[in-house]
């Protein structure tokens, strides 16, 4: 995750550490230890704080870990200023809410929910029989925080309200749900996935099939998808300047798409 | 509906647990000895009906009467013939002999029944017959009034209309899908673009479901038995058919018998499994009559089915559901329904008989009969009349290796294909018998494929039509020839129409009412369609649904379906396309099963008034037209409207949180230390330009 001014990086590892860098040397700046596998990350709003999960690791649950992040890496310490702990099962993504009053994370159990930062309390919980129905892979933020977008094995995306958890869409699809990202530009919504390699039985004679499905935010109607992975989609992010994306997958492929003029014209 | 919100319990507390109720083998759950938890088992309900008598106390005792009355020194030797324990034998107390009959008690009701049956009218000797009774039944006998009174006249109350579904006024059909625990039977509501439910269930079925031949009944089968559902705006249980551990139904064309069948582990390991198949009445559920025996007794020829069984093993035929029959060793057992019966009380003797064929229409039974003696007896086809088992036809074929029947649809031809070995007999080549059912004297034309070796991988004929297609060839991409049996330019000998080369198909679907058929590549081509007009012969679509597993056309000929089921992981659901080919619309159902469409039974409208409306369609499809411009206009309205309230429903979310926004713009401030950098949708992309020292050299200059 890249702090707002894109000069520091903050990284989680299965090696149960979580490390500061410094984007333009590539220095690193610092090490936060774990007693496991560091998940996910992200900074908050003004950068002095960092949320990093851990995941459940032999007889540890999963944990949700506020550290403190200096101006001056010099000045950095490793304690934590909140543990949050409670959900079954590992969690995938955990995000800061507006003005950093939350944190909101999302996981195995699939459900989301919302935490106090300042008492650690839990606020809110995704309800079971709307919500999502199998573990939430992935989560995407709004740039102004307000809402967010998480990605299920369920095969479907649902996309929240950031302050009160309200369900507002889903979007269905046919295929488990590993990566989402919302355009900066355009009402549009993008998810990606595929079977788990695993779990694939018949040899998919269409290679590249794997897409990233493009939704109407709005209207929850697919808009179309960009092929060319030949294995599942983990990984989907936006330009900032809403004009190009990047997927990558299990295939070990990296893509970078720009889009056409016509993309920008598109209406359903 | 007490089952089903008891089972929304139980899924409910399932996902609770996370456990995943399709995954727990429920026959692995052994209730304490003597515990029911006081949950009513399904069983019970059916026993309950048959023992009623039981409740005297009295109901394991039988009386036998007629024994010869013996002074006491001949007790001995008369209970030495009716041993058992519990006898009581009264006597008379003045002359000391035995009264003339005794009473004896067993263990179960169900021994005591055993008893009666196996020895009322035992001969012990000329004089004396057993009479044997339950004892239970006197009482019965006793009440019996000496005055005979007319049973009671029950006012008549008329059943539901069954057959109401097919008065819809939108004339669309209904079909009937499974998938997970649920079982929906929805409208085809074309026009809509989307199916409309009907009638949902979960668990109404313990494994698969049925419609019967005509559409009047859902069949479903549970661990008991089977039962069939209907009525006429939902479905009701009808009638309920007691058979434990029943795999496979089958319904008579004529809807009026229902046949089950279940195959049972033997005692002994090495013996094979004891079949038994029971034949009900429909609307009464009596038993009419019931077969058991060794599994060996029913898997004759053919190819071996569930259990080495093929299914069905009772063939219906001769219109009316006049009779059925059974492939036997060396014979084929003809039964009729009159009576349940073997027609003239035997089978009709052929030896060595492998396969046998009903007409669809007529009772005529088409035969095949293998080569002997290598060579010495010829292989013979023969057409046998029911129920005077005469020989209509018969031809003898050499060097036959193999021999399918195929009837069409009318019973107007039968067509019979024929693997030949070569004079090497090291590969085999195919033709076809072609005989003429409805002709004098059934001429049979011999068909050869234009290439004699092409190996046949599919053959169907048209429904109620004259032609027929076969897919024939090695190569990845088979080609398609379609035939006629009666051109115009040649009344009496089958021609052929075209052939249509490289095609990606492994399964013909002709449309039930002809002239259209769907050329599908199904597994190995996973899903490739090809929508083809006969009479034109040409192409109308093509098009594919990745993975398709099933295609079945509607009763009308006019949509078609196309299924995944859960042979496949992913994408599982089904599509209905017009008839020509155009996707009309989809749906995704995790863990498909099954996709039924419901049949039609035959129309009532005489081949007159058939030609009639063909020739007036234009007049009768005004009236349509205008129906669907309507339905069309009023869906892109609603439409419309759907996207302009989802619209309006953003529009507010948005202002919302951009009010929001504002209000905590200030404090976003402080936390970022004053920076007002706010604006972070519109990102700065800043060129920076760095110097980076690459490498220090020194030059020294000597």
């Amino acid at each position: 995750m890249f702090q707002a001014n894109s000069m520091t990086l903050i990284t989680g590892s299965a090696d149960q550490t979580a490390k500061l860098w410094n984007v333009e040397t590539g220095a690193q700046l610092f090490t936060f230890n774990f007693d496991s596998p560091a998940r996910s990350v992200d900074f908050a709003v003004g950068d002095k704080l960092a949320v990093i999960t851990t995941d459940p690791f032999m007889e540890l649950n999963s944990a949700i870990h506020v550290k403190r992040i200096a101006r001056d890496p010099a000045d950095q310490g490793g304690e934590s200023v909140l543990i949050l702990k409670g959900p079954q099962g590992r969690i995938n993504r955990a995000v800061w809410g507006p003005l950093n009053r939350t944190i909101i994370s999302a996981g195995e159990d699939a459900i989301v929910r919302i935490w106090d930062t300042e008492t650690g309390k839990l606020l809110k919980e995704s309800d079971k029989e709307t919500g999502h129905k199998k573990t939430i892979t992935s989560l995407a933020k709004a740039a102004d925080g307000s809402h967010f977008l998480t990605g299920s094995l369920d095969k479907s995306a649902k996309l929240w309200d950031a302050r009160t958890l309200e369900l507002i869409k889903t979007y269905v699809t046919e295929r488990p749900v590993n990566a989402v990202t919302m355009s900066p530009l355009l009402d549009h919504v993008v998810l990606g996935g595929g079977q788990d390699a695993s779990a694939v039985t018949t040899t998919d004679h269409r290679a590249g099939k794997f897409e990233a499905k493009f939704f109407d935010k709005i209207l929850q109607e697919e808009i179309g998808g960009v092929k060319g992975h030949f294995g599942p989609i983990n990984a989907l992010a936006f330009n900032p300047d809403g004009k190009s994306f990047s997927s990558g997958g299990e295939d070990g492929y990296v893509r970078l798409h720009h889009f056409d003029p016509d993309y920008f014209n598109i209406k359903i | 509906m007490g089952d089903v919100l008891i089972m929304n319990e139980i899924d409910a507390t399932a996902n609770r647990l996370g456990i995943d109720l399709l995954q727990v083998d429920l026959d692995s759950i052994q209730l304490p000895p003597g515990e029911d938890l006081g949950i009513i088992s399904d069983d019970e309900d059916v026993y309950e009906d048959d023992d009623q008598e039981v409740e005297s106390g009295f109901g394991n005792i039988i009386v036998v009467d007629n024994l010869p009355v013996v002074p006491k020194e001949k007790f001995e030797k008369l209970e030495g013939v009716i041993k058992e324990d519990g006898l009581w034998m009264p006597v008379d107390p003045e002359t000391q002999k035995s009264l003339g009959y005794c009473f004896i008690e067993y263990n179960t009701p169900q021994e005591a029944e055993l008893a009666k049956e196996k020895t009322n009218g035992y001969k012990l000797d000329r004089a004396h017959i057993f009479a044997v009774n339950m004892f239970d039944d006197f009482d019965k006998f006793m009440k019996v009034p000496d005055e005979w009174a007319p049973p009671e006249h029950k006012p008549y109350t008329p059943g539901e209309n069954l057959q109401k579904w097919l008065t819809d006024e939108k004339a669309r059909d209904q079909f009937v899908i499974r998938s997970g625990t649920d079982t929906e039977v929805l409208w085809n509501d074309a026009r809509h673009l989307k199916p409309e439910p009907v009638y949902k269930r979960s668990y109404w079925t313990e494994s698969f479901v049925q419609w019967s031949p005509l559409g009047t009944y859902l069949a479903t089968v549970h661990r008991q038995g089977a039962a069939v559902w209907g009525g006429a705006n939902t479905f009701n249980r009808l009638m309920r058919y007691a058979h434990p551990q029943v795999k496979l139904i089958d319904f008579s064309p004529g809807e009026k018998y229902l046949v089950t069948y279940s195959s049972h582990e033997p005692s002994n390991p090495r013996d094979a499994n004891r079949v038994v198949i029971n034949i009900f009445d429909v609307r009464t559920g009596k038993v009419m009559r019931d077969f058991k025996g060794s599994a060996d007794e029913f898997a004759v020829g053919g190819t071996g089915g569930v259990a080495g069984v093929s299914w069905p093993v009772f063939r219906w035929g001769g219109g009316k559901d006049k009779y059925f029959a059974k492939l036997g060793k060396n014979m084929i057992s003809v039964y009729e329904t009159e009576s349940f019966t073997l027609i003239d009380k035997k089978s009709l003797k052929v030896e060595n008989v492998m396969d046998f064929s009903w007409s669809p229409t007529d009772p005529i039974i088409s035969l095949f009969v293998p080569e002997l003696g290598g060579g010495n007896q010829p292989a013979r086809v023969s057409l046998v009349q029911i129920p005077s088992k005469e020989e209509l036809r018969q031809k003898n074929l050499f060097s036959v290796s193999d021999c399918k029947m195929y009837w069409q649809s009318s019973g107007d031809y039968l067509a019979v294909k024929v693997d030949r070995y070569t004079k090497t007999k090291k590969s085999t080549y195919t033709g076809f018998e072609l005989f003429r059912i409805k002709e004098r004297d059934i001429p049979i034309e011999v068909l050869e494929l234009d290439n004699k070796n092409d190996k046949i991988i599919a053959f169907a004929w048209e429904p109620k039509g004259h032609r027929f297609a076969v897919i024939h060839g090695d190569s990845p991409r088979p080609d398609i020839s379609f035939y006629s049996m009666r051109t115009a330019q040649h009344a009496g000998r089958v021609s052929k129409l075209t052939t249509l080369k490289g095609k990606q198909a492994n399964a013909l679907f002709w449309s039930p009412s002809g002239r259209f058929i769907v050329l599908a590549g199904l597994k190995g081509f996973n899903g490739q369609l090809e929508f083809y007009n006969v009479d034109e012969l040409e192409t109308m679509a093509t098009a594919e649904h990745f993975m398709a597993t099933d295609v079945e056309w509607d009763p009308t000929g006019r949509y078609v379906a196309t299924a995944v089921t859960s042979v496949h992981e992913m994408e599982n659901g089904f599509n209905i396309w017009s008839f020509n080919g155009k996707l009309l619309y989809r749906t995704l159902k995790d863990h498909f099963f099954q996709f039924l469409w419901r049949p039609r039974p035959p129309s009532f409208l005489t081949p007159e008034k058939e030609e009639e409306i063909a020739k007036n369609l234009k007049k009768y499809s005004k009236k349509y037209e205008a129906e669907d411009q309507d339905v069309s206009m009023q869906l892109s309205e609603q439409e419309r409207e759907k996207r302009r309230s989802l619209k309006n429903e953003w529009e507010k979310k948005i202002s919302e949180w951009k009010r929001l926004h504002e209000e905590e713009k200030m404090e976003r401030q402080m936390l970022r230390d004053g920076e007002a950098s706010d604006e972070e949708e519109e990102y700065e992309a800043k060129e920076v330009e760095v110097e980076e020292v690459l490498d220090v050299t020194e030059e020294v200059e000597e």
